[in-house]
Formats: structure tokens, sequence, C-alpha cells
């Protein structure tokens, strides 16, 4: 009886969401980082991000003959860093979902667990976008020091950056959110959703290249994409003078742009909840929770 | 009662070889979605990296560098995730256990997995290049057919066998091999000059990066099926075959070696059983 009594006094759901936050970051960290010893862990998260611009920066220069001081450089490069969280963030929250259920085994004691679902995997992305940080903030130094990008910090647009960044981030992860989902009801081929969808958002989202490289009839999913503004409003933020240059969005205004991105993330936080709700009933009624592949 | 017949030696080791081979071929008939995905995955990134080549004015001879580096990273990325860390998902799954236990060789069993993979990835391959050639009107001016061909072969023979001599290393890894695999992908993307000449690389980094078979593999391929190759090529076709050549022998027998060192020991370190999430 006192125990029923203490049990009351205390309900289940009072500070459920920073409960499951915290712990869902906690255990993504552990996850992240513990496999291996400090030293091993940072050069892989030096490595790979840093091939990947490796790459785009060999093919730049091979071309132009290493014309760093031409304004496609400082576009390329920079909308390939901060697309490290596109993979990070989108495709991170939803890998937790196809992890837990089949790498781990887990996602069948997760929700009995007296947590909150989509908070669980927010937070499990959580950890993903601190080592995303990571790579975004090593390879842009790397642009910085020796590839003469031209962020000047005195003269980036601070708040115009901290609240393209935060929106974007909270977008990404609410599309993430709705990835995760809709795995919920994939069986097979879970492994190659996020990177499908990761992929055609990089080629779409103007990361690389201005959207007007895309023939005419593809450049119109450019302006779909929510990512391709989010992208804009970043290099606006840091490189003003260069992303001036470019005319795919010199039609919009820095608070128009930032109006069209809030009104994604709102839309996009509304679509993530509706789709988990639908995704999470359908699941559970065709006993997709706890399937595994063995793949 | 019947004596069941059962093979031994070379039948046996060949039986083995087909057993392995079998799921990997048929596979790609049973989950027809896969070979949708592996199409489509190398397509995008081929793509993105043609419109860069556009956006920055590059000639077209490196739309068709990209194209044929799409088509080749279709082999790197079998060989790292279903050559080189198989035996660690075989371990996860609990098969290895049982690969060892049975009276056959283990060298017939990776042989038989890069036989089997390489028949079904050729097929992505062909598909990627098609798809890239037609997409973006890809122009190949093969100056020499049977070298062409001695080349892919050489470069096939000595990339599986560095991942059948890689993958007994994984047989001591645990957690740790998903995290090699993927550190492994761009970083050899990037050597190996999968989407750039490996000329423009210094020349030392490019001397290095030859070790992987698909670096002087992919540099002779673009030199014999493009114009204007031949001047973005590294080093000589045949002084680039003659070192596959070498590349070939040593990763095979080198595979044998390792194999064998490093069954006897994680079967003594009690590594092959223990499969540590």
């Amino acid at each position: 009886m006192q125990a029923t009594q203490s049990i009351e006094k205390v309900p289940a759901d009072k500070g459920i969401i920073q409960r499951t936050l915290r712990s869902a970051a906690w255990l993504g960290w552990q996850i992240e980082s513990n496999w291996t010893d400090p030293l091993t862990f940072l050069i892989y998260s030096v490595v790979k991000p840093l091939s990947s611009a490796a790459i785009l920066v060999v093919m730049y220069s091979v071309v132009t003959g290493g014309q760093f001081d031409n304004p496609v450089f400082p576009y390329i490069y920079l909308g390939n860093a901060f697309y490290i969280y596109v993979a990070a963030v989108l495709n991170g929250v939803s890998w937790c979902v196809i992890e837990d259920r089949e790498q781990y085994r887990m996602l069948k004691y997760i929700y009995i667990a007296p947590i909150y679902i989509p908070i669980y995997l927010l937070g499990r992305g959580f950890a993903k976008f601190v080592f995303g940080s990571l790579a975004v903030f090593i390879t842009v130094s790397f642009g910085v020091l020796f590839l003469n990008v031209p962020l000047d910090l005195a003269r980036v647009d601070w708040l115009l950056f901290i609240v393209s960044l935060t929106m974007g981030i909270l977008m990404l992860a609410m599309m993430g959110l709705t990835l995760g989902s809709v795995i919920l009801l994939i069986v097979n081929n879970v492994y190659f959703v996020g990177e499908a969808v990761a992929g055609a958002l990089f080629l779409f989202s103007g990361a690389i290249f201005p959207l007007d490289i895309l023939p005419t009839w593809l450049q119109p999913v450019g302006y779909i994409v929510p990512i391709s503004y989010w992208l804009e409003l970043i290099r606006r933020a840091l490189i003003g003078q260069v992303a001036e240059t470019f005319a795919t969005f010199r039609e919009f205004s820095n608070i128009q742009l930032l109006a069209i991105l809030a009104g994604l993330t709102v839309l996009f936080t509304v679509v993530a909840f509706g789709v988990f709700r639908y995704c999470d009933h359908q699941a559970r009624e065709k006993g997709y929770i706890d399937r595994v592949t063995n793949f | 009662m019947d004596r069941v017949y059962k093979n031994t030696g070379w039948r046996l080791f060949l039986q083995t070889i087909i057993g392995r081979a079998y799921p990997r071929v048929i596979g790609l008939l049973r989950e027809k979605s896969w070979f949708f995905f592996d199409v489509f995955l190398p397509v995008i990134s081929v793509s993105a990296y043609v419109f860069i080549y556009r956006a920055i004015g590059a000639p077209d001879v490196f739309i068709g560098f990209v194209v044929m580096g799409g088509a080749m990273a279709a082999f790197w990325l079998n060989v790292l995730w279903a050559m080189s860390s198989q035996m660690y998902w075989e371990k996860e799954s609990g098969n290895l256990a049982l690969y060892i236990m049975a009276p056959n060789s283990l060298m017939a069993i990776l042989l038989g997995m890069a036989l089997g993979g390489l028949f079904a990835t050729a097929q992505r391959a062909l598909v990627i290049t098609l798809a890239g050639s037609l997409l973006f009107n890809v122009h190949f001016e093969i100056s020499n057919y049977f070298l062409l061909f001695a080349v892919f072969m050489l470069t096939m023979v000595a990339l599986y066998g560095l991942g059948m001599m890689t993958a007994s290393l994984f047989l001591l890894l645990n957690r740790e091999a998903w995290h090699y695999a993927n550190l492994a992908q761009e970083p050899v993307y990037l050597a190996s000059g999968f989407y750039f000449p490996i000329k423009s690389l210094d020349f030392w980094v490019a001397v290095g990066a030859s070790i992987i078979p698909l670096t002087l593999g992919l540099d002779a391929m673009r030199q014999l099926s493009f114009a204007g190759g031949q001047e973005l090529g590294f080093l000589n076709v045949q002084f680039e075959i003659g070192v596959l050549t070498v590349l070939c022998v040593v990763f095979l027998f080198g595979a044998k070696w390792l194999l064998n060192y490093m069954e006897r020991l994680a079967i003594r370190e009690g590594r092959l059983t223990d499969a540590r999430k």
C-alpha cells in the first residue's frame, strides 16, 4: 500500500522529456565514442571529414590550377562542410531506429521503458549532432587556415548565423524523426533509406554547386528542398560578400529566407510528430518493433 | 545403408567456393531492390561530382573520369563491406564458428565470397557506367580492348586479394570493425583518385596510394578509355600492369599466410565467438 502511494506521488511523466533527452543523449555519446581509445577516436573524427573535403579541393585545384580566390571555391567548400550536419542529424536520428532494432535489438525494451520515444530518438541524434559539429569545425578551420576560404570572424553576421544554424538543425532533426518513423514500417532495405535521402538532398540542395548548374527541368526540385535555403543563409552569414555573387537566391532578402526556413521548420515539426504517431501505431499493430532482418 | 559420398581435396575446395559464391549471386535475384539502391546511390554521387566539374568549367574528359570512378567505387564498397569486414558480420550473426568447424578451407570460403561479390558487383558497375554515360553524354575512345580487359581483371584479382587479406585482420575485431571500415571509405576515394586523375596528387603520395590496386587500375583504365586520358595518366600503362601483377601475387599469398596466422591467433585468444556489440 505504501509503495503504491509513493508511486502515485511521483507521476511517471514528470520531467519525462528532459529525462529522456538527457539519457538518450548520454547513451548516444557512449555508443559513438566508447568503441576505442580517445586518440583513435580523434583521428577517426578528423580523417573522415577532411578526406571528403579534400576530394573536392583536389577536383577544384586540378581544373582551376589552384585558384582558391574564385568565389566558387568557398561556395563549394562551405556548402560541403555544413552538409555534414545533414548526414549527422537527419541520418543520425533515423539511424537510431535501425541500430536499436537490428544491431542492438533493444528497441522493444526502449518501447517498454517509461520514456517518450520521439524525444528518445532526438536525444540519440543529439550525440551525432555533437560529432557533426566537431567535423564541421575541423573542416571549416582547415579551409580558413590552409585554403584561403575568406571567412573573417569580424565580418561574420553572428546573429544570422546562430539563428539560421539553430533553425536548420531543428529542421534536420524533424526531418530525421520523420524518416526514422517511416523506417519503423520498413523491414527490408532500411540501411539504404537514410543514405538515399541524404544523397538525393546533396544533389538538389545546392550544397556543392549553385542550383543554376542543374538542368533547367531539375532546378525547381532544388527550390523545394528546404536545405537549399538553410545553406544559403549560412553562406550569407559567414561569407556574405561571396554569397552575393551567385544569382540563385539573389531576389530573396535575409528576412525572407529566414521566414521561409522558419515556416519549413514549423511545418516539418508538425509533420514529424504526425508521421511518428501514425507509423508508431502501424508498427505496433503489425509487430514491426522487434522484427529483424539479420543483415 | 548407402554410404554418402563426400568430396575431399581440390574437389571440396571447389565445392566450397561455389557454395559460398552461390548466395552472393542468387541474392542479386532474390532481393532486386538492393540492385536499385546499389545503382541509385552511386549514380547520385557521380551526378553531384559531374555538376561540380561543370560548375568550375572542367573539360569533358573529367566527366568520363568521374563516371568510371563511380563505377569502380562499387567494387571498393563491395570489398570493404562484404569482404574485409565480412568475418566481423559472420561473427556477429554466429556463422563464423560454423565456418571454422566445417571441414573445409577458410581460404575457399573467402574465394567464394570474392567471386560471388565480383560477379554481383560487376553488374552494378556496368549499369552505373551505362547510366552515367547516357546521362552525361560520355564519349569512350578505347585504344586497346585487350589491355583494358587485362587491366580490369588484374585490378579485380589484386583488389579482392587485398579484401581477403584484410578479412583475416577483421577476425580479431569487434565493435570497432564497423568504424574502421567506415573510416577506410572516403580516404581511399581520395587516395585512389576515384573522381580525379591520380596524377593531380603529389608524386610520392600517388606512389604510396598505389598499394591500393584501384589506384593504378583506374589510372590505366582511364588512359585506355578516353581521348586525352594518356596526358592525365600517372605512369605508363605497361608499367602499371606490371605493378598490378605483383600486387595480385603479394595479396593472394599474403591472404593465405595471414589467414592461417590470424585464425590460429583468434582461436588461441577466444575471439571467434566473442561478438561484443
